[in-house]
């Protein structure tokens, strides 16, 4: 087993562990540290992979990790504030479970 | 002159338009209205441009900057995006011409207007881009923007059903991007017509094969999982439940279907999941009626509604594999009609709510004596809802019927056509209660002229389409985007 692999496949156990993580827990702010999670699992998984060879590794991939990260901040942003504001309205920081309205 | 006209130039007009328009709004919020409504209409003009170049020269093709496919960023339009564009901008313009009328105070147009010029460009970008982490980027932006105007209302139920549908629309990407990763290892490239040449049949494109239809199937809604949509369509304001219902579903399910077309399909690597996606839909559209059927608040029942055309779509996926083209068309027509009868519909919803000052269904007061136009549009959306001719609507689901009856597919023909039964039963008892007067009459207050207007011309448009039905195939098929993936055997 290469290093590349052994990164890819850590990267693919993240993304497993904070999906698992994301249905399980109902506290928002862990919700949304497991959407960080799995995106840092995919950003891993990308950047493990642009090693093909003992050759200089693929920058492509490096491009899109980063995009990806100004995405991940943004969505973040958007999460917390909408949280704050829910917990404001609630005093819960949880969803509420019924879904009619 | 000639270079203002070319395809490029419409394209990247598209994008930047509404691009600097939503920042112009957030810099001068006094002008938004009126920004935002230009825009718009420019933005009708411009697809229309790019539709008439497209029919002149076929495909078009645009490297941003020069680049070039491996390294740079390309814009490219055939007739499915061209379709999806002449939606969007149709749905936009009538939207913003009704938001006009619905913010009228200086927070609410400051907030609406700038998110949603910044959600029509990520739309324009997302139906022009030509690889798929391009795709990514501009998914994310629609997300953002669509969560964001969901919760613009502001209360807890809209807070609460915008934060499940981010937690939602963020799942989805993220699953997306891992298939995005694992096609690029494999391939060396995220171009779709360069991916569609190298594809073949690997356990890695397996794996993102099934990630990146979970991850769309997630963010289209499609049963069973759709748990977001109905409390973050029915709590937004009426015209953003009519750009999330019309256009924001839409866009996910154009690359799906795009992928699915272009990359997964011609190799044979999807054979199997066409007949769980078909499964799903037809599950989707009898449960989303059902579910629509035993609401009581209006706004909730086309939510749900929603939920049931989605499945629509998806049951052309096992027609597709033996009868090809017809089966896409008449998800490119389903698709279409519906954005502009379900947009009509939430429009018209928000008039109600307006005039009435709530939207339970039961306590609809005899409005279409007050409400004519609204009545009106409700009702003629409802003809292309249930599919009865002559509508958008029919002509989609009667495509659907023959490339079924076709096959002999007969849980599909079972499906379409309880599936409308069950549509007319939940039109019907909106109508019912609109006509007649309830028990407890109420105050009115007044709703203005453009926002019933606007409800009906996107109500006509639906009826229209129906009469419009061969140039329409004729536009869709530029660049063959539905023949190449056939019949194969």
């Amino acid at each position: 087993m290469t290093t590349a692999i052994l990164y890819a496949l850590t990267g693919i156990g993240l993304f497993s562990l904070a999906l698992y993580s994301l249905i399980v827990q109902a506290h928002l702010l862990r919700k949304i540290l497991a959407i960080n999670i799995m995106g840092s699992g995919v950003f891993l998984v990308l950047i493990a992979l642009a090693k093909r060879s003992d050759e200089i590794p693929d920058p492509v991939p490096h491009a899109m990790v980063i995009t990806g990260i100004v995405v991940a901040v943004s969505a973040t942003a958007l999460a917390l504030s909408m949280m704050l504001k829910l917990n404001t309205e609630t005093h819960h920081a949880e969803l509420p479970d019924d879904q009619q309205g | 002159m000639d270079v203002l006209l070319t395809s490029s130039a419409f394209a990247i007009t598209l994008i930047l338009l509404p691009l600097t328009a939503g920042m112009l709004c957030f810099l001068w919020p006094a002008i938004a209205r009126i920004l935002g409504i230009v825009t718009t209409a420019a933005g009708v003009f411009a697809v229309a441009g790019l539709g008439w170049q497209l029919q002149l020269n076929g495909t078009f093709h645009h490297p941003i900057g020069g680049w070039g496919a491996p390294l740079g960023i390309d814009l490219y339009a055939d007739g499915l995006s061209l379709l999806m564009l002449g939606m969007t901008a149709l749905v936009a313009l009538a939207v913003s011409i009704y938001s006009s009328g619905y913010f009228t105070s200086r927070d609410d147009e400051i907030r609406f207007w700038p998110i949603w010029l910044l959600l029509l460009g990520a739309l324009n970008a997302l139906f022009l881009a030509a690889d798929i982490f391009n795709l990514y980027v501009t998914l994310e932006l629609m997300g953002l923007g669509a969560v964001a105007l969901a919760a613009l209302s502001g209360g807890k139920q809209a807070i609460a059903g915008a934060m499940r549908y981010l937690l939602a629309t963020l799942l989805g990407s993220m699953c997306y991007l891992l298939g995005v990763a694992l096609l690029y290892h494999s391939f060396g490239s995220v171009d779709i017509a360069t991916l569609a040449v190298r594809i073949d049949s690997s356990p890695a494109v397996w794996a993102a094969l099934g990630l990146i239809i979970a991850g769309l199937a997630l963010k289209t809604a499609l049963f069973p999982l759709h748990f977001w949509l109905p409390p973050a369509h029915a709590s937004a304001p009426a015209p953003v439940s009519a750009l999330l219902s019309a256009l924001v579903v839409k866009a996910s399910f154009y690359i799906l279907l795009r992928l699915w077309l272009s990359i997964f399909s011609p190799q044979g690597v999807g054979d199997g999941v066409n007949t769980l996606l078909g499964l799903l839909g037809g599950i989707a559209v009898i449960w989303g009626s059902v579910q629509a059927l035993r609401q009581t608040r209006l706004k909730l029942l086309i939510a749900y509604s929603t939920v049931a055309q989605i499945g629509y779509l998806f049951l052309a996926f096992p027609l597709a594999a033996a009868s090809g083209g017809l089966a896409w068309n008449a998800v490119a027509y389903l698709a279409l009609s519906h954005a502009l009868a379900k947009a009509a519909m939430f429009l018209s919803a928000g008039n109600l709510l307006r005039y009435g000052g709530h939207d339970r269904i039961a306590d609809l007061d005899r409005v279409a004596q007050r409400l004519p136009l609204t009545a009106g549009a409700f009702a003629l959306a409802g003809v292309s809802i249930m599919g009865l001719p002559p509508s958008g609507g029919f002509i989609g689901k009667w495509l659907l019927l023959k490339a079924a009856l076709d096959q002999g597919n007969w849980a599909i023909i079972v499906v379409l056509l309880l599936g409308g039964l069950l549509a007319a039963a939940y039109i019907f008892k909106v109508l019912g209660n609109i006509f007649t007067q309830a028990s407890h009459p109420h105050e009115p207050s007044m709703v203005p002229a453009r926002m019933e207007w606007a409800a009906l011309l996107l109500a006509s448009g639906a009826i229209l389409l129906s009469f419009m039905a061969s140039p329409i195939f004729e536009l869709i098929n530029i660049g063959d985007v539905f023949i190449t993936t056939g019949v194969k055997s």
